[in-house]
């Protein structure tokens, strides 16, 4: 069930090879972390899992992307039903700013033209796996940019739960966030992994050691396409690094 | 003694600043000057033709407005403008409704499906459309596409004739309000188009991948998300085109038969209306009164056209509740 793998996958934006075979293997129910540097190709990595580099112009792709045995990227494969199984989260909130907090909640079932029986209990649902319905539960009526950052961000989540993704994808969802609400994502991320893959970006070290059990560190040098240099168990990649860069770079020495 | 009865409030001080350098004295003063200037100018506008008009509003009454004949062969002389007024209005309707997802279509295409090469000089030539001057534009609808047109008018006759809006007593296609307004969309495409893209390529492009990260296609991308979102400054194009198309002279005179006796909604009969091809159809070999009554004419598609961005600002400030 949702098992989710990369094989060699390259990625190219117009003639810049931005990344190089990155094989990776995400296990079920965990939360696997990728870091690096600015640069490295990391977020250019996650967007390939649901194929969002669709929108730009110029970008290619080699290697495959496995979901379930299955190449996402295969031409039967509708893009549609491979967002609808890996949920995403992106860097910066981004509630839509024309819906209240409940239509945000909904507007994954409405953009994808989804039903549901129960739309009241299903937006109170999500917004709990958020850990955000107690703050909005009396105002879910009002604009979602009405909330703050870190709100706004719990609330993109809760719209991202409400489609019940297999697999979620983070991509720096606390960097434009406090401490305060980038901790309650984190306790979120670790509620959420009980019954969820997640994968995510992070520039955040301590953030990675907190939430993550795998971690794949990403490297792109002088020029050079982003590759994997080190990828294994949290603990092992931060406290046992195979290779030296791995080791300069989760004691800060360089990035 | 203590400090609260010995101290007051010290004196407020004003924090505006005063131009200093001579270069920030000089755009100062020019700034102002121009932005007075534009309401005097609007003023003696309306004052100049208000008092050139008075004598034919007094004489016609509220008639002027609603009533439809002109005849200034008969002592006192008719003068009623309502068959041009709603002319006027019905031709900005329809071109409106013509043009409208044209230019949405224009500006999708222009910022999120053509590259960057064909986006720019797509771009150009719908501008330049724009800048095609308008008696062009009308010999263009008279000889090339006013036959074309009526053809197109001949066979929605046919297949839909039994509905009231393309009923046609004759058999004459020509110079009907159907053609003109075709002809007001090609001038508005552009205008509303050009906003449009300037809007849509403002818009956040993370709440487009939001909406595809959630599983939509980019239909209801489109219309759950852009639109909804782009929709205050696109109103704000439709009425800039819609005050284009209120004002617009020469074009319509190539095209459109104008007739004072009021044709509400047949779209294809040759008969039609508006207020400034009139006034320009007339002008020429009017006597004193009738220039009276054409300044009123002048008069009242000014307050339309003013309360049309009136309306304009209204909506637009309405439908952008979230942006303060």
């Amino acid at each position: 069930m949702a098992n989710l793998s990369a094989e060699n996958v390259n990625v190219w934006f117009g003639q810049r090879h931005v990344l190089k075979d990155v094989n990776l293997v995400f296990p079920k129910n965990e939360v696997t972390a990728l870091i690096g540097p600015s640069g490295c190709g990391k977020s250019t990595f996650i967007r390939t899992l649901n194929r969002m580099h669709e929108l730009i112009p110029g970008a290619g792709l080699a290697g495959k992307v496995v979901l379930d045995g299955r190449d996402i990227y295969d031409a039967g494969v509708d893009p549609v039903e491979v967002r609808l199984r890996v949920g995403m989260v992106f860097q910066k909130p981004n509630p839509f700013p024309t819906m209240s907090i409940k239509e945000n909640v909904l507007s994954g079932l409405k953009l994808s033209n989804r039903k549901t029986s129960d739309a009241d209990g299903l937006v109170e649902t999500a917004l709990r796996r958020a850990s955000i319905w107690n703050e909005v539960k009396d105002r879910l009526g009002d604009p979602a940019i009405s909330l703050s950052g870190g709100q706004q961000q719990r609330l993109c989540i809760a719209r991202s739960l409400a489609m019940e993704p297999e697999i979620l994808l983070m991509d720096e969802p606390c960097s434009a966030l406090d401490p305060g609400s980038t901790r309650r994502i984190e306790e979120t991320i670790l509620e959420l992994s009980e019954d969820m893959t997640i994968v995510i970006v992070t520039h955040n070290m301590q953030q990675a050691q907190r939430v993550s059990s795998r971690t794949a560190f990403f490297l792109a040098e002088d020029g050079n396409p982003g590759q994997v240099v080190e990828f294994g168990s949290t603990e092992q990649v931060f406290n046992q690094p195979i290779d030296l860069r791995t080791n300069d770079y989760v004691n800060g020495h360089f990035g | 003694m203590s400090q609260n009865e010995t101290t007051a409030a010290p004196e407020r001080r004003s924090l505006r600043a005063k131009p200093f350098a001579k270069a920030d004295r000089i755009f100062y003063r020019v700034s102002t000057i121009a932005a007075n200037s534009s309401i005097v100018l609007v003023s003696l506008i309306l004052i100049f033709l208000g008092i050139r008009a008075w004598p034919a509003f007094e004489s016609q009454g509220i008639g002027f407005v609603f009533g439809s004949t002109w005849n200034t062969s008969v002592e006192p002389i008719v003068m009623q403008i309502g068959p041009m007024l709603w002319g006027s209005i019905l031709l900005s309707i329809l071109g409106v409704m013509l043009a409208v997802p044209m230019a949405i279509s224009i500006a999708y295409f222009i910022v999120f499906m053509a590259g960057k090469k064909l986006g720019s000089s797509v771009s150009v030539l719908v501008d330049l459309l724009a800048a095609l001057p308008s008696i062009v534009l009308g010999l263009w609808g008279l000889l090339v596409f006013s036959p074309v047109a009526a053809d197109w008018a001949k066979m929605l006759h046919d297949a839909l004739g039994f509905i009231p809006i393309f009923a046609n007593s004759g058999d004459n296609f020509l110079r009907s309000p159907f053609i003109a307004s075709w002809v007001v969309a090609v001038m508005i495409v552009p205008i509303i188009a050009s906003i449009t893209r300037e809007i849509f390529s403002q818009l956040d492009r993370e709440l487009i991948s939001a909406s595809l990260a959630l599983g939509a296609g980019r239909w209801s991308t489109f219309r759950r998300v852009i639109l909804p979102t782009a929709a205050g400054g696109i109103v704000g194009g439709v009425l800039l085109g819609l005050g284009r198309a209120l004002g617009e002279t020469v074009a319509i005179y190539f095209v459109l038969n104008l007739i004072f006796d009021i044709n509400i909604f047949n779209i294809l009969e040759p008969k039609g209306g508006s207020v400034a091809s009139m006034i320009m159809s007339k002008f020429g070999e009017a006597s004193t009164a009738e220039v009276s009554g054409l300044m009123a004419a002048g008069v009242v598609l000014f307050l339309v056209t003013l309360f049309v961005n009136m309306l304009a600002s209204y909506i637009v400030a309405k439908a952008q509740p979230w942006r303060k």
